[in-house]
């Protein structure tokens, strides 16, 4: 499981380091059965060889449903690069939830912190509560960035961005840390709903305006969709520029078609926000990941039942939801709580122990079993 | 939110024969304890002893009644956990740690006296044992329990907390998670029902071994993590079967033996080897007082626990009694089956919220503060059902199990014969050698 263990101290020679590694020893065997880094969380969640954590040190409002969060990593923070996401811990009311933000802050800020730019949409429980409930002080759990969603290190002579919504959150991470006249032709392509929505206008309009991008904002609420076939006559040399795309879904694959059409699909990069979406539903398919085995279960059926009537012995216990003998890990899908009829939904890339003897599938579940 | 599922109607437009015309192989059947409606008429006959059936004054519906507003104070809450029970664990976890950790820093000055008395020996000592009891208790016990499972944290989870016990974390979830709160005060299938080694209900068969039970039951309390650990593996029963033991069975045993032994060796060495060197000159004394806080722990946990199950008023069920068992039946012999420890929030934190012992059976996974809340609502829906909510302080449930187990050392009174008589009975037997009477027993039953 992720978060699980805290690492000891990695070994190594000399007199410091066997004393260090002796010290720790007596430390261990001093506060068994809980680790001493447990201990030393609760004085210095932050410090180097921790956990990766953060704690939020600002917000700013952008507009009236997005915001700044600006957070200070812990000193296991290894850095990122511009149009990296970072997934981001945070307990709501007691529950904590995980989800990726791309990064929007330079990536060598002299105090040490990074920002993400969440927007709040309806149903976005984590983004809602961090644009209108969190507050400065909160201690976050992290994980390292990560994402291929980035420039190459020798920048194209040509670049086009098109992003709609909060995808410009990872493009505005790149041009924050580009010159502001960087050796490259920057053609932005931005959609929003209303000009009111456009997160960053102001600092894009400074950017367009000192000559670092060259900027178009579209409206989607006026002007509709952007139509990729009508591309030449806004950017006309778009063949000849390297692209990054990031925004909805139905502008990703517009794209792609788009530049698929046109045998150019090598000059294209996407960022989706979300793969995938669980939609609870009755029943359904049930994947044990370790055999590869899926079994097709009915609504009402624990999933423990239903694996065994597949031939799978799971973990099990006392068959009523109170032992947490049958407890394991669920990778992404949705089941529902026979008791209570309560749904619980796991995105993917996310993850969530859960009881097998009092669930059943509610549309698909992955296993780890 | 709905209530329990009502499976009669997962699909209410399919006209089935009301005779099912194949019958399912047994695990296909779903427990019926996920549902408060029962499949079949159910019954409920007198015990053995001739003693009423604890519910037998109760007719299906108002059984079924019982597990829908039972399982509706349920969803009430467990809709409502949030922040502040996530800020209630993350406190008392602070304040275990902080209270450890402070009290084995005086303890490093154990055997400093000042005005003939040794202030960091004592304050010390009763730090440790608070800071043991709580971990014990409301931390170990209820998060073991998936209490706190809810709030995602890995770190304050059922599958990765461990404690300072004997037991392993894992070993003691199954033997108290899924057997004795499946079975609860089911005899002959609830195990902690005596712990196989006192009796504690009339139901019990009296064995010649039952005299020394007073003893007993004193030293199991002064030890009791190590009673619970030998519990958990089982110990006497596998020792006594050994040669009947399937070679898995062996290997699982013999696993999990070498796990606790890894386990007690750590606890062992903390509390009697690094903690006394730790504090230098003043190593016996911090020994001392580490053995003391041991000993306050598992008194503690032992007597909190005794007045759980075994004063008076609370009921033992018969074996067969629970096949087919509801919800609404479980959930009653979860009421009947325990007690409660009245007194203040102290009483309640230190007690691991398990002075609210029917709420704790009722909802195990029930995050530990929100019990004193709900027992109102509880009290009032036994007592409308003539059902026995039984609560007292400390000492008079304490005194109770003492009596009780001092009372069942002894036979019971068989027609015309006296109490005496069948004790000096079994004693000819063994002179006899006959065999002791402990070789009658049969090992607990483990099968689920």
């Amino acid at each position: 499981m992720r978060h699980m263990t805290a690492a000891p101290p990695r070994p190594a020679r000399g007199v410091l380091p066997a004393l260090t590694s002796g010290v720790w020893k007596v430390a261990a065997a001093a506060a068994t059965p809980i680790v001493p880094t447990e201990i030393l969380d609760m004085i210095a969640p932050l410090r180097a060889g921790a956990e990766l954590r953060g704690r939020i040190v600002a917000i700013h409002r952008e507009t009236d449903d997005a915001a700044t969060v600006v957070i200070r990593p812990g000193k296991s923070w290894r850095g990122h690069i511009p149009g990296q996401y970072i997934r981001i811990g945070i307990d709501i009311d007691g529950v904590r939830h995980w989800r990726a933000y791309s990064l929007t802050s330079r990536s060598d800020a002299a105090d040490g912190t990074i920002s993400i730019t969440p927007k709040a949409i309806p149903d976005g429980l984590v983004s809602n509560h961090l644009v209108r409930d969190a507050r400065p002080g909160t201690l976050v759990m992290l994980d390292q960035a990560i994402g291929d969603f980035v420039l190459p290190a020798t920048l194209p002579a040509k670049i086009l961005f098109v992003t709609g919504g909060s995808g410009i959150t990872p493009v505005m991470g790149m041009l924050r840390n580009l010159p502001l006249h960087p050796a490259a032709d920057i053609v932005l392509l931005h959609s929003a709903p209303q000009p009111q929505d456009v997160v960053f206008a102001a600092e894009l309009a400074e950017r367009a305006a000192s000559g670092q991008i060259r900027l178009s904002v579209r409206h989607t609420d006026v002007d509709g969709m952007l139509d990729f076939a009508g591309l030449d006559a806004e950017v006309p040399d778009w063949r000849e520029r390297k692209v990054w795309v990031c925004g909805p879904t139905g502008l990703l694959d517009a794209a792609e078609m788009h530049w698929a059409a046109h045998e150019l699909t090598d000059a294209l990069h996407v960022e989706r926000f979300r793969p995938t979406i669980i939609e609870p539903g009755e029943g359904g398919e049930i994947t044990l990941l370790d055999s590869g085995l899926t079994i097709d279960a009915d609504g009402s059926t624990p999933i423990l039942d239903a694996a065994e009537d597949a031939g799978v012995l799971m973990t099990s216990g006392c068959r009523m939801g109170i032992c947490f003998g049958c407890v394991v890990t669920m990778r992404q899908g949705a089941i529902r709580d026979l008791r209570t009829g309560e749904i619980t939904t796991v995105e993917p890339g996310d993850e969530l122990p859960i009881q097998t003897c009092i669930n059943a599938v509610a549309g698909s579940c992955d296993l780890e079993v | 939110m709905t209530l329990a599922p009502d499976r009669t109607s997962i699909s209410p437009t399919a006209p089935h024969v009301s005779e099912p015309t194949h019958v399912a192989a047994p695990h296909h059947t779903l427990n019926t304890r996920l549902s408060v409606s029962g499949g079949a008429e159910r019954t409920h006959p007198p015990k053995k002893s001739g003693e009423p059936n604890p519910m037998g004054h109760l007719t299906n519906e108002q059984i079924e009644q019982i597990g829908i507003e039972l399982d509706a104070i349920r969803a009430e809450v467990m809709n409502s956990r949030g922040a502040k029970d996530a800020a209630y664990v993350r406190r008392i976890i602070k304040t275990q740690r902080t209270l450890e950790i402070g009290s084995r820093a005086l303890l490093l000055f154990s055997g400093v006296k000042v005005k003939g008395v040794r202030p960091a020996f004592w304050l010390g000592t009763a730090g440790l044992s608070l800071a043991k009891i709580l971990e014990n208790m409301e931390l170990g016990h209820n998060i073991l329990h998936g209490q706190w499972d809810w709030m995602r944290d890995p770190k304050i989870h059922s599958s990765t907390w461990d404690w300072d016990m004997a037991s392993p974390a894992r070993q003691w979830q199954h033997s108290h998670n899924q057997l004795h709160h499946t079975y609860t005060n089911v005899l002959g299938k609830d195990t902690d029902l005596g712990y196989g080694l006192l009796r504690v209900d009339k139901d019990q068969q009296w064995e010649l071994f039952h005299l020394g039970q007073p003893i007993w039951h004193l030293v199991n309390a002064m030890f009791f993590e190590y009673g619970i650990a030998a519990y958990d593996l089982e110990l006497r029963g596998n020792l006594q079967n050994w040669d009947q033991l399937s070679d898995e069975d062996k290997a699982t045993f013999k696993a999990n033996l070498h796990e606790m032994l890894t386990k007690i060796r750590k606890q062992c060495t903390k509390d009697y080897v690094v903690h006394p060197l730790l504090s230098g000159p003043n190593f016996g004394w911090t020994l001392l007082a580490n053995f003391s806080a041991n000993i306050v722990r598992n008194v503690w946990s032992n007597t909190v626990i005794i007045c759980g199950h075994f004063p008076d008023d609370i009921q033992t069920f018969e074996t067969d009694s629970i096949d087919g068992e509801t919800r609404g039946e479980w959930y009653i012999r979860q009421m009947l089956g325990s007690g409660n420890i009245s007194g203040p929030t102290l009483l309640h934190i230190l007690s691991g919220n398990l002075s609210n012992q029917i709420e704790h059976h009722l909802f195990p996974d029930m995050p530990s503060n929100r019990y004193e809340t709900i027992s109102p609502q509880i009290r009032d829906l036994m007592q409308r059902n003539d059902l026995h909510y039984t609560s007292g302080p400390l000492l008079k449930q304490a005194y109770q199990v003492y009596r009780k187990v001092c009372r069942l050392a002894l036979p019971n009174e068989e027609p015309g014969r006296t109490r005496w008589s069948v004790v000096r009975g079994e004693f000819g037997k063994v002179l006899k050698g006959q065999g002791g009477a402990r070789t009658k027993r049969h090992a607990p039953s483990t099968a689920v």
